[in-house]
């Protein structure tokens, strides 16, 4: 039996989705173009930030654009890449003369059509750089960077770029700093069950309903394995085990030792329950309360899902001065908001 | 008779018929990738096409390179993901190279698929022998150049034999872009859909220049 899902016309779910974001924002975020979103007042002069991707991911990408944290978002549609000009749409939207900054998962579809649209932008003179998201440690070695996709970690890095782009004076000032929360973000997630296409109802992979596939991708790409169903407390340890072996594999960062501070985020991929979040999220504590590594702040949600997709992930982000100082800053949007400062701060 | 080279009109009505030819393939394309792919490149270049015939028909063009471009931008535009970046770039590429040129004859077409081979390769980092739509693009491209000497008609039949032979090698490689890399040798046996969509629109090519 299909999904129930409450929609209309099934080829108009994206237009519609966005549609119902942008009254969701009241006034603070305008509807641009085909299918983008952008902040209302942004501005003159700010370094700006763009993010997207396909839609159905919801709350991202699309729910990021806020108050401290993206300007705007170009909308695709349902599992794929908005197309050239609705990129251009966007970044028109957010340039206020001084750069803008595109932060997106690293897919072949959406590097493509973000490329294209950044020549149609620079093309009207405005500047644009691009970093790329590639959290997922399961989708390649540390050596091949370049084939990582990008999953849950795009909400912390996001929110941290976010508050930086409210300071920053250059488009290399903040693109320098992008980098940085790209390369101390690292993410691993498990896959329960599928979601399912809007417009056919059918699941977007399949998988043996006695099975689990560890490091899978959010859309049903292949991870490390498919293994056995396990509890909470034996699967959040091989999980976070395969995010610290990450770590000291990589010589581009130093290994999580004693003392580091991290931000911890626990993802629902959708129909994964905040109940079992939380079971999660407390032996992942206690095992970073074991290894003494300070957890700085905690996300625990369904904020990158792909429909009624179960399954979870868990994001680790290596803090430093800098980045706490981004944390730090309250930030407002439809998929994540929080107050000044932390929980336990 | 054929065609001893094409007006800028005539390369609108050849892009046409690629956009009719498509349209009616669309179940074809979606086995083709349903076996290897997600299963939407054949819906999805259907809308790229409906999109391309409503920017093409009815409108007068005065160069060669226009109804090309203007179609790579359709195609872009309504189709999205990869394969409207990838294809998108093809026809908007290769249109680029005619910029100068008042008819479409055999050299043309060597610019053309020369400049759309390169367009795509650059863009989407395939490369032959990862069973994509270069496969099929990049020995097309390849014979245009050798044959650009010869008469249109001749040199794009042999341009679309060349599409035709590299869509049917795909078969015998294994996928490592896209989706498709996923299944690994599983992908063996079986064409890349996008491959069969070059195939397509080459033999249309053809075909409306033998007309």
């Amino acid at each position: 039996m299909s999904h129930k899902k409450l929609i209309n016309d099934p080829l108009k779910v994206a237009d519609e989705l966005v549609e119902g974001l942008v009254e969701a924002y009241n006034g603070d975020c305008v509807h641009v173009g085909q299918r983008s979103l952008a902040l209302k007042n942004i501005p003159d002069n700010k370094v700006a930030l763009l993010v997207g991707g396909g839609s159905g991911h919801e709350p991202i990408y699309h729910g990021l654009v806020g108050k401290n944290l993206a300007d705007g978002a170009a909308c695709g549609d349902i599992f794929a890449a908005p197309p050239p000009d609705i990129v251009l749409e966007a970044t028109q939207a957010v340039n206020k003369g001084n750069g803008v900054l595109y932060l997106y998962g690293n897919y072949a579809g959406d590097v493509m059509n973000f490329d294209i649209g950044a020549e149609l932008a620079e093309e009207e003179d405005i500047d644009v750089r691009t970093v790329l998201i590639w959290d997922d440690v399961c989708s390649a070695p540390p050596t091949q960077k370049e084939n990582r996709r990008g999953i849950a970690g795009l909400v912390p890095i996001v929110k941290l770029v976010g508050a930086a782009s409210q300071s920053a004076q250059s488009l290399d000032e903040l693109e320098t700093f992008a980098k940085k929360a790209v390369l101390n973000t690292r993410s691993v997630g498990v896959s329960m069950s599928p979601g399912s296409i809007p417009a056919t109802g059918k699941p977007t992979f399949d998988i043996d309903p006695d099975k689990i596939g560890l490091g899978m991708g959010i859309h049903g790409e292949p991870g490390v394995a498919e293994i056995p169903m396990k509890s909470a407390d034996e699967l959040t340890p091989m999980m976070l085990d395969l995010i610290f072996e990450d770590y000291e594999k990589d010589e581009e960062i130093d290994a999580l030792a004693e003392g580091d501070e991290v931000l911890l985020f626990v993802n629902s991929l959708g129909s994964t329950t905040m109940m079992e979040l939380l079971i999660a999220l407390r032996k992942a504590r206690e095992i970073l309360n074991e290894k003494g590594i300070k957890t700085y702040d905690v996300i625990v949600g369904p904020l990158v899902t792909c429909q009624e997709m179960s399954g979870i992930s868990f994001s680790l982000t290596k803090l430093d001065d800098e980045l706490k100082k981004a944390w730090d800053l309250p930030c407002q949007s439809v998929c994540f908001s929080k107050m000044e400062g932390r929980y336990g701060g | 008779m054929a065609k001893e080279s094409l007006s800028p009109n005539e390369c609108r009505d050849m892009l046409l018929a690629v956009a009719d030819k498509i349209i009616e393939s669309e179940p074809i394309l979606t086995d083709a990738d349903r076996a290897l792919g997600d299963g939407d490149h054949g819906i999805g270049m259907e809308r790229g096409m409906k999109a391309v015939k409503e920017k093409l028909e009815g409108q007068d063009f005065d160069s060669i390179d226009k109804p090309f471009t203007t179609m790579g931008m359709a195609m872009m535009s309504s189709m999205g993901g990869a394969s409207g970046a990838v294809f998108g770039t093809l026809f908007r590429a290769g249109g680029k190279a005619l910029a100068e040129a008042e008819s479409l004859g055999a050299a043309q077409v060597a610019a053309f698929f020369t400049a759309a081979a390169e367009g795509v390769q650059k863009r989407g980092g395939a490369k032959p022998g990862d069973k994509t739509m270069v496969d099929a693009l990049v020995p097309a491209a390849e014979k245009a150049e050798e044959m650009k000497s010869e008469s249109l008609a001749t040199a794009i039949a042999a341009v679309a034999e060349a599409a035709e032979a590299g869509k049917v090698a795909s078969e015998d490689l294994i996928a490592t872009m896209g989706r498709a890399k996923t299944l690994g040798e599983r992908s063996l046996g079986k064409p890349d859909a996008g491959a069969v969509s070059v195939s397509i629109i080459v033999a249309t090519m053809s075909d409306y220049v033998a007309s």
